[in-house]
């Protein structure tokens, strides 16, 4: 049967004269509200402070004149220490490094839940899964004191990448674990019971069959665990040095830095939100997927 | 298919079981210790002072302000971020035109980072430079002092509420869409339609997806520190302190590990009691039905 056929005179009994008027209205307004003060950021970080004071609404002058207009761009990258571009780079090498970890660890650690059945299996599924109710506040103060006793035996390990990136990847993956070990125990069985009666060994079923077709699963499951790295703030004020903060870091900074250049301020909320916007958009179904699956489900 | 294999068990298993383990769960045990000792200034010699910290939040008068602020603010994203995004998903899910741009746009917040929101509405309501006055002023009307004592917790509950809407908005519209048609038909038959088939129908069948979502609101607004921490540090005068800045302020600006311990002890335990009323209420609805 025609599902089309079926739906519409459900619909048309919803349409009631004028409701739809007023529920364009009510979402349209929202939508504003989600849109406009990006719009303002993004226009307003090409202006200097006399222009977003003047007309913050209008087209940069600069750009209307054919002038440059990334005076505020020039600004962030004038601070040496705290340049935002430098921040940029290690916001991606510390979310790209816990990405990848948290998606070797929780693969393997899914694998052996949705494929082995012992004793176990059940119980430390559990005691893995429930570690999602732990809030980060509330292990801070104790990992920040490990993070310390080790720095005092390994020199150059206190404040650098790895501070945060062992908290991030232990504090997260319980997501991915959750996730993979689901989408993995409903995968067709067949394929690695063949490659297991043509002696295949474990490790080679795992990394040719299952990971692949794990796939979608790793993107969706990826995209999250990346933007969630990407924009903590707690664990990397707190444990990184100057030299090491992510973007997040700076922005929560950049009022005392910046203190009344309101232009450097909007374009350094222009970089930060740019590339997760960018990522989102081209992976909206996959970003939409991996985030309400789990609630859904449960 | 059934895998035998100790030693695939052990090794696939024990890097995540590790790392959770001295991560996550020991420093939470550690959390526990702390908030019975006067740790403080990172001098790992302290000692064991009984219930002298939870005596102090007892006193302690920013912990009532926070402790009112922190329950304002789950209120708010009660009734919000689950009220209002279940109002969205309904309307969006009745109209025919624009469904993927409204559910693309309700969720650029979600993705963007608390940082950079708590950057852009400390900006919208900057005195000179903000956008809302310089609305005001292409209008002719004078500036406001929007960031006030007595404004600051509302204000900073408007990116708070606004980032998350688009989240349990997108979790509603999916829950909204698998349920199934025959319902609906069989409703249209018996004449049930409009307002009331999202009152009898729809929220009924997604009961459970309802209550997922409270869960999910009370963890996730008890953690809520980045928008504040940036927009207002708290401020003025405390006056939009939550538990988890001031958690942050006493362990780590003036150096109180163990009273800021015992303060996450008591977000823990709030959030859970909040986590258990709210599965009981749930429950006791169910015998009503």
């Amino acid at each position: 049967m025609d599902e089309n056929n079926r739906l519409i005179p459900i619909r048309s009994v919803y349409k009631i004269k004028g409701s739809k008027i007023v529920k364009y209205i009510v979402l349209i307004v929202w939508a504003l509200t989600t849109i406009a003060p990006l719009l303002w950021i993004f226009v307003n970080s090409f202006k200097n402070n006399d222009e977003i004071i003047g007309s913050a609404f209008a087209l940069p002058k600069a750009y209307v004149a054919g002038g440059t207009i990334f005076q505020n761009f020039e600004t962030l990258k004038r601070f040496s220490e705290n340049n935002i571009f430098r921040g940029f780079f290690n916001s991606f090498v510390i979310s790209g490094s816990t990405l990848l970890f948290i998606l070797v660890f929780a693969s393997m650690a899914a694998f052996v839940l949705a494929r082995f059945k012992f004793r176990f299996t059940k119980l430390i599924k559990a005691y893995l899964i429930a570690s999602m109710l732990i809030p980060q506040f509330a292990v801070i103060v104790p990992n920040f004191i490990i993070m310390q006793r080790i720095g005092q035996h390994v020199s150059g390990f206190q404040g650098s990448y790895l501070t945060v990136i062992i908290p991030q990847v232990a504090g997260l993956m319980n997501f991915a674990i959750l996730m993979l070990s689901s989408f993995m125990a409903d995968l067709p069985k067949e394929l690695e019971e063949a490659a297991l009666i043509d002696g295949a060994s474990i490790g080679k079923i795992f990394t040719r069959i299952t990971v692949p077709l794990t796939i979608p699963a790793f993107v969706s499951v990826g995209i999250m665990e990346f933007l969630w790295s990407y924009n903590d703030l707690l664990s990397p004020l707190v444990y990184l040095t100057k030299r090491y903060q992510p973007v997040t870091v700076l922005i929560s900074q950049v009022q005392s830095l910046y203190s009344t250049d309101y232009g450097a301020m909007m374009a350094a909320i222009l970089i930060t939100v740019l590339p997760v916007l960018i990522i989102y958009i081209i992976s909206q179904e996959y970003v939409i997927k991996g985030l309400t699956a789990g609630a859904v489900k449960g | 298919m059934v895998l035998k294999g100790k030693k695939y068990i052990l090794l696939f298993l024990s890097p995540a079981v590790l790392l959770i383990t001295i991560f996550l769960y020991y420093p939470l045990g550690k959390t526990i210790q702390y908030s019975f000792t006067n740790y403080s200034n990172w001098v790992p010699k302290f000692d064991y002072i009984g219930l002298e910290n939870y005596k102090r939040i007892f006193t302690d008068s920013v912990i009532s302000k926070s402790l009112i602020n922190s329950l304002i603010l789950l209120a708010g994203c009660l009734i919000v971020e689950v009220g209002f995004a279940l109002v969205l998903a309904v309307l969006v899910d009745s109209i025919k035109k624009g469904f993927r741009f409204f559910r693309m746009v309700y969720f650029f917040p979600v993705v963007i980072s608390g940082a950079a929101i708590g950057l852009m509405f400390y900006l919208v309501f900057q005195y000179e430079y903000g956008m809302l006055n310089s609305v005001l002023a292409t209008f002719g009307v004078e500036k406001i002092v929007w960031i006030t004592e007595k404004s600051a917790m509302f204000l900073v509950l408007i990116p708070v509420l606004w980032q998350y809407v688009g989240f349990y908005f997108v979790i509603f519209l999916t829950a909204i869409a698998s349920v199934p048609t025959e319902i609906y038909e069989s409703a249209m038959l018996d004449g049930i339609s409009g307002f009331k088939k999202t009152i009898y129908i729809t929220i009924p069948m997604i009961k459970n997806v309802i209550v997922t979502s409270l869960g999910l609101v009370i963890a996730g607004s008890l953690k809520v520190f980045d928008i504040v921490f940036v927009m207002t540090n708290g401020g003025p005068l405390d006056a939009s302190q939550l538990l988890s800045t001031y958690q942050y302020q006493q362990a780590f600006v003036y150096y109180n590990q163990g009273y800021g311990s015992a303060i996450s002890v008591l977000i823990i335990v709030l959030g859970l009691i909040l986590y258990l009323v709210t599965t009981k209420l749930s429950q006791s609805k169910d015998e009503l039905y």
